[in-house]
């Protein structure tokens, strides 16, 4: 199971990102995860809270966005959605095929931060005052 | 507190594959052809790379093999009986290989003396399908005993490979194995992909094999 190995680089990644940020706590991460990554969505939301354990991402839901596989077709020119990866095949004439459009993604679309108000307000006041 | 959205819009891989980015620039500067052999455990990777090894070295080629394992060094012990240098990967209980493994255990080798370098992913027909280890290209392989419809319930691993090889042909009258079933399924998952049948064990299919590597090699 490399989903684990998958959940610590997804932690990695979105931990720095929120630091950067200066978020105390996060409320959720956004993943994008197509069905021919290789990735199995229930494993990696079982291995997420061991590998956010410790982080500011502690406590914090996994929202994983299950992308299906699109197919473009050479022959009949359409892109179709597959129903199943285990054919290739465009849903419009048949022909298989390998221009695959998508369904490969393992990506990090956003965090939901919790930022704290009176931080938030203070930046932004202290913003306001520069631009006086 | 209030919630914000923060864009990340970044792959969660993305480490991996800049390691791997750079590995594959190392590779092509040397001209030297890595192949990333993936399949089941018991399909009979090792046994397919030791004939494949003897065969290459037969003909003139330099040729080294990074293995990868759970634990033991058992494969690499057999493969360096083949001649060729080997360095055993042992992942501790890691399901595949990554790039920056390739990248340590590579260490000092000099691979302008290279001509082939083979990496044996740890047997596993699931992980390895998410990295990159930059190869030139992908081999996975299927054993006349694992059934025809293997590729039909490991989907990624077969779509992300360049070639398929079907091992043990020797013993696919007694399993009663049928060839055109299991190339429909290959084709099924990876559209287009090129299929060998061999017997590392009678020879068969091995010279159509180790042509193609080198077809490959002398492209590059």
């Amino acid at each position: 199971m490399h989903e684990l190995s998958i959940a610590y680089n997804l932690v990695e990644i979105a931990a720095d990102a929120a630091h950067k940020a200066g978020a105390q706590q996060v409320a959720s991460v956004h993943l994008r995860l197509g069905l021919l990554s290789g990735v199995v969505k229930d494993s990696l939301l079982f291995c997420y809270d061991i590998a956010a354990e410790g982080t500011v991402l502690a406590g914090s839901r996994l929202e994983i966005e299950e992308l299906p596989v699109i197919v473009h077709c050479d022959e009949c020119g359409a892109d179709t959605t597959l129903e199943t990866i285990q054919r290739l095949a465009c849903g419009n004439c048949g022909a298989l095929t390998m221009d695959i459009r998508q369904g490969k993604e393992l990506s990090i679309d956003y965090l939901e931060l919790e930022t704290d108000d009176a931080a938030e307000n203070t930046a932004n006041s202290a913003g306001r005052t520069e631009q006086e | 507190m209030q919630p914000r959205i923060l864009q990340i819009q970044q792959g969660v891989l993305n480490k991996n594959d800049e390691i791997a980015r750079g590995l594959r620039a190392r590779f092509a500067a040397a001209q030297v052809t890595t192949v990333n052999v993936v399949s089941s455990p018991g399909s009979g990777k090792t046994m397919l790379l030791q004939k494949t090894i003897e065969r290459l070295i037969a003909r003139g080629y330099r040729v080294a093999t990074l293995v990868g394992d759970l634990e033991t060094d058992n494969d690499a012990r057999r493969l360096a009986e083949a001649g060729a240098p080997v360095r055993q990967i042992t992942t501790a209980g890691n399901c595949h290989l990554e790039a920056h493994m390739i990248e340590e255990y590579l260490g000092d080798w000099d691979l302008e003396a290279l001509d082939f370098l083979f990496i044996e992913n740890v047997g596993n027909l699931v992980c390895p399908s998410s990295y990159d280890l930059g190869e030139a290209f992908r081999v996975v392989i299927l054993s006349v005993t694992e059934g025809e419809d293997k590729p039909l319930k490991y989907p990624p691993i077969f779509n992300s490979s360049d070639l398929a090889v079907i091992t043990k042909i020797d013993l696919a009258a007694a399993v009663e194995f049928d060839s055109e079933a299991a190339h429909a399924s290959i084709l099924s998952v990876r559209p287009g992909m090129s299929i060998i049948e061999v017997s590392a064990k009678t020879g068969v299919g091995m010279d159509a094999w180790v042509d193609l590597l080198i077809k490959r090699h002398k492209s590059e």
